[in-house]
């Protein structure tokens, strides 16, 4: 039973496990089901998730408030064209986000990943370095049992959802828990996935969640984005051997403590941020219209 | 603090989007409504309560209750055109924006008409990640989550209810899985919500309701049960 990141990596170095044989033998005791069916079902998640990170590259479908789309295949475009900033890595990881974002808002099949606005970082991370190290299948599930232990660590001891802690809570916790699973993936100890995980919900504290007329669309797909590329530039800090110089569990401590000081505008109910811009106010209005 | 007891709510749920309160957890609530009503429905009204009012539209809420009313899962690939199966299947729905007060922003209140004419009453909130909770049904004031066999009764007030509710129960070896007790402000009046691990035969529910201290019962299947539909 893990309850912290303490908890974790006492267990693991204690036992000589990584995060994602802990998170797998725990389940299996929780709930008393078998082995076989975890990995199945977790096998399903990662079949869903596959398909909606690919799903928008292939079809440009029209999202319920009509505020995003189209993004993956512009980027995808750039990349092939050979001229880009960020290198294949971090395009291939960013296209895949935002296929799942538009994805997802165009009722789409997704898995909440902790939630379904932030659903495009986690799969967008393990998949990419999937591909980019032809790896198997396996591996990218165990990424996800990884990721799970995060997740499990930060919902029981903070939030995961963007109404009670703003968006670092959302995005911020996708990131923490894909970097972690890129860590595992790589090869990384448990005490590098949590430094890449606290590192992550460094980065984006305080972020507040201000969707543009409180739909799953704007900001929410490019901070899908941006999430995955805080993900992979933690997880490669932590391999490098880079520590977070707050441990995860006082990091996510933090993170709860802004959470309950933001102002309710800024928890998802579009009364704060890029939301009342001029802009933002305009597009609610016209969706209104529809 | 929060007790995770599965890492598949954290990793999970497989949903279709674009919310897992506004879609997936109002999906759940069509269901228990629709369970509610025993599956009998024949016309609806669906009140949607604050955020479920003013952001359902861009969330998809209206189709994701009709696919639960209808029986689908929060995952159910037909949930996107779940108002056209409902007016295939000769189903009335029609939407309503109500402030219904003092409840969760994410709340709808579903009031079923079934085919003899009985009106089911179904108030309940999406509390967050698609987890739900239904707070009223037909005036019980409840709290139930749609994951077990529910019994709610509405009772006088008086000594022995609860123990005969129970040795009718124990008799047809159900096992009651939780059970809470609620009085009401007058005292006279009381409810039972007993949630059991197995169905309860027609029978024994009917047994429950013939008890001379019973004023109402309704009983209500679990969620999680699978349905081809």
């Amino acid at each position: 039973m893990y309850r912290s990141g303490k908890d974790i990596l006492e267990i693991c170095n204690k036992k000589n496990i990584t995060i994602w044989e802990l998170a797998l033998e725990t389940e299996i005791r929780d709930t008393h089901i078998e082995e076989k069916q975890i990995m199945e079902k977790m096998e399903e998640v990662y079949r869903v998730m596959k398909n909606a990170s690919e799903s928008s590259v292939k079809k440009n479908r029209k999202t319920l408030g009509r505020v995003i789309g189209g993004e993956s295949k512009k980027l995808k475009t750039q990349m092939d064209s050979g001229k880009t900033i960020c290198g294949d890595v971090l395009n291939k990881a960013m296209i895949k986000a935002f296929s799942t974002s538009q994805h997802n808002a165009s009722m789409g099949k997704i898995c909440a990943a902790p939630t379904a606005g932030s659903s495009g970082i986690i799969p967008a991370a393990i998949i990419t370095i999937v591909e980019e190290y032809n790896l198997s299948k396996k591996e990218a599930i165990r990424g996800l049992f990884t990721s799970s232990a995060i997740g499990k660590v930060i919902t029981i001891n903070a939030t995961v959802s963007g109404a009670e802690g703003g968006c670092q809570a959302e995005c911020g916790s996708a990131a923490a828990m894909a970097s972690a699973a890129v860590v595992e993936m790589m090869g990384g100890s448990p005490e590098m996935a949590l430094n890449a995980a606290a590192i992550s919900l460094k980065n984006i504290m305080g972020l507040i969640c201000d969707p543009i007329a409180g739909l799953v669309e704007s900001p929410c797909s490019k901070r899908n984005a941006s999430g995955v590329v805080n993900a992979m530039i933690s997880a490669e800090m932590a391999l490098a051997g880079i520590e977070s110089v707050i441990p995860f569990d006082e990091v996510v401590e933090a993170m709860k403590s802004v959470g309950d000081g933001m102002h309710s505008d800024f928890k998802e109910t579009a009364r704060g941020g890029i939301a009342i811009t001029p802009t933002g106010i305009k597009i609610k209005e016209s969706i209104k219209k529809c | 603090m929060k007790e995770v007891n599965s890492i598949f709510d954290v990793i999970g749920p497989i949903m279709i989007g674009p919310s897992s309160s506004h879609t997936a957890g109002a999906a759940r609530l069509g269901r228990i409504a629709r369970y509610a009503a025993q599956k009998d429905i024949e016309k609806v009204v669906v009140y949607l309560h604050g955020s479920f009012a003013e952001t359902g539209e861009g969330h998809g809420t209206k189709k994701a209750i009709a696919a639960g009313l209808l029986g689908m899962e929060p995952y159910d690939d037909r949930l996107k055109n779940s108002l056209e199966i409902m007016k295939e299947k000769n189903i009335h729905i029609e939407f309503s924006k109500k402030n219904l007060k003092t409840v969760h922003p994410n709340t709808t209140m579903i009031s079923i008409e079934t085919s003899k004419g009985e009106i089911v009453k179904v108030r309940g909130s999406s509390i967050g990640g698609g987890a739900v909770i239904v707070t009223n049904i037909n005036g019980f004031e409840v709290e139930i989550t749609g994951e077990y066999y529910t019994i709610i009764t509405k009772h006088i007030d008086a000594k022995g209810v609860i123990r005969d509710v129970a040795n009718i129960l124990a008799e047809e070896s159900v096992n009651i899985a939780n059970m809470k007790v609620i009085r009401s402000h007058s005292k006279k009046e009381a409810s039972m919500i007993i949630e059991t691990d197995e169905t309860v035969e027609i029978q024994v529910i009917d047994k429950i309701k013939k008890m001379e201290k019973m004023l109402d019962l309704i009983y209500i299947l679990p969620i999680k049960e699978d349905e081809n539909v």
